[in-house]
């Protein structure tokens, strides 16, 4: 099903997969956890069928996300460099949140934020699947202190991470045009040329 | 509502008042470890009311037996050879082990479960394993080293101070069981009286560093002890200060409720964004510029 042949592949079948994969496993991940997190979201145990299979779910479904990041990664860690104009485009982020984007610079497949986002979820991953480990008592028994310590940082590195992926859906939805090319790997000519326009040359030669 | 007859003061997970309409007095558990003869009968005595056989372990060359607390050893004799000046100067020290049933249980505090544990107005921390999910925070988020996951059942369990027992108004089962009178029980009140009194004798028998643990950096605890030499806890396994770990505090503290809101008000401010500043489309003049392109 093709609407326009002109339009413009922004990802392979495999890379969109392989993000709803790591997509599901977060909402579920994030769905358990924050049942944990706090009592006032504890009804979401229902969700996975009560509160002890939501604990016991839970690693499993870490483990899945974990492995399924690392492939990500690898996939657009080198789409994801930071350059000056990145920089120059982060500087000026606040006149794109307040909908003007004529004087932002010319960005290629990402922009400065969109590759901000890339490197905090990975920070953000790499905690979660260390604390996560750490505090899996039925696997592991690591000392107390450990323990503890892996409990903070799993809180904390998992409330981050949801409001990153608030911002990071968020942004799709605001920018129109844009879910599209997760869902079936293409976005019109229009749309690169509005927002990444490096990118847009690159693919078309214009 | 496990107990009619105990009011709850405390309740895991529960952010809400527990029923606690009525005056209950608080108990405490006094063990006396100058009195202590290392029988084990306390232990025979908690695995028959509580109905409880751990597995048969094995010897590890000292006394210790079971070797530590267990899912169904919820309190164990530890002995402690302590080498004074000379070598023949031996002094052979007993510990009844088990939960503290601290003021400010970690435990509770740690554990995500509403009502996996509670802690009744009369002090007493008890483990509802009906309610349990078996995450393993109460072993987290104790100082004493108590809470252990049960291998058949992934459930917490560790001493309840017989509050079933006491709750119609009998001593726990060590307490009854105990033949020399090292283990006591009453009101908090009472038994604090106890140890003074026992303290005195001890200073008068030349013991001048005996005192009562009952740590205040968990609030106090429901079962204390008169130690010969209070200065040094340790020389018997007990923490010197015990307190619910700042790390365990910042996690089930201030930090989640606005980390609550901080999400909330990310999720908002992304609704509110998009309803006050409209979405990012692609402008007319590109959509425009895109269209001759095609129609040449």
């Amino acid at each position: 099903m093709i609407r326009d042949p002109k339009d413009l592949k922004r990802y392979e079948p495999a890379e969109r997969a392989n993000h709803w994969v790591v997509g599901i496993s977060f909402i579920l991940l994030a769905l358990s956890g924050l049942a944990f997190f706090h009592p006032a979201f504890f009804p979401l145990t229902q969700l996975f069928g009560g509160p002890t299979w939501a604990r016991i779910i839970h690693p499993y479904l870490g483990v899945l996300m974990a492995v399924s990041f690392i492939a990500l990664y690898f996939r657009f860690a080198h789409l994801n460099k930071m350059t000056p104009a990145d920089k120059e485009w982060l500087g000026k982020v606040g006149q794109m949140v307040n909908g003007d984007d004529h004087n932002m610079p010319e960005q290629g497949k990402y922009n400065g934020g969109q590759k901000a986002m890339f490197w905090a979820m990975a920070i953000c991953m790499l905690l979660m699947a260390v604390s996560g480990l750490l505090i899996w008592r039925a696997w592991f028994g690591f000392d107390i202190t450990l323990v503890r310590l892996g409990a903070v940082v799993h809180a904390a590195a998992g409330a981050v991470m949801i409001g990153l992926i608030f911002v990071h859906v968020y942004a799709a939805i605001w920018v129109k045009g844009t879910i599209r090319a997760m869902w079936y790997g293409t976005v019109t000519r229009a749309w690169a040329k509005q927002h990444h326009r490096g990118w847009y040359r690159q693919m078309t030669g214009k | 509502m496990a107990l009619q007859s105990l009011d709850i003061k405390q309740r895991s997970a529960t952010t809400t008042p527990s029923p606690s309409e009525r005056q209950t007095v608080e108990v405490a558990k006094l063990i006396d470890t100058t009195r202590c003869i290392g029988c084990k009968a306390c232990q025979v005595a908690c695995m028959e009311w509580n109905d409880v056989r751990d597995e048969i372990g094995s010897v590890d060359g000292t006394y210790n037996n079971p070797t530590d607390l267990t899912s169904s050893s919820w309190t164990v004799m530890r002995f402690y050879e302590k080498e004074n000046n000379s070598p023949f100067d031996l002094e052979w020290l007993i510990r009844k082990d088990g939960c503290m049933h601290c003021a400010d249980p970690g435990c509770l505090k740690a554990c995500p479960a509403p009502g996996a544990i509670v802690q009744y107005a009369n002090g007493i921390v008890d483990f509802h394993q009906e309610n349990c999910i078996g995450c393993g925070y109460c072993i987290t988020g104790c100082p004493f080293n108590v809470p252990r996951i049960s291998k058949k059942d992934s459930k917490a369990y560790k001493c309840t101070l017989c509050s079933d027992r006491v709750a119609v108004g009998m001593e726990p089962a060590c307490v009854k069981t105990c033949p020399t009178g090292a283990i006591m029980f009453g009101s908090k009140e009472q038994m604090t009286e106890q140890a003074e009194h026992r303290i005195g004798e001890l200073k008068g028998r030349g013991h001048g560093k005996a005192g009562l643990y009952d740590p205040a950096g968990v609030g106090g605890t429901h079962v204390m002890y008169v130690l010969k030499d209070a200065d040094d806890p340790t020389q018997i396994g007990l923490p010197a200060s015990p307190t619910i770990s700042a790390l365990v505090s910042v996690w089930k503290g201030f930090a989640k409720p606005l980390a609550t809101l901080a999400m909330a008000g990310v999720a908002l401010g992304s609704l509110f964004h998009y309803v006050t500043k409209g979405p990012n489309e692609v402008s007319k003049e590109i959509e425009d510029e895109i269209e001759k392109e095609d129609a040449q």
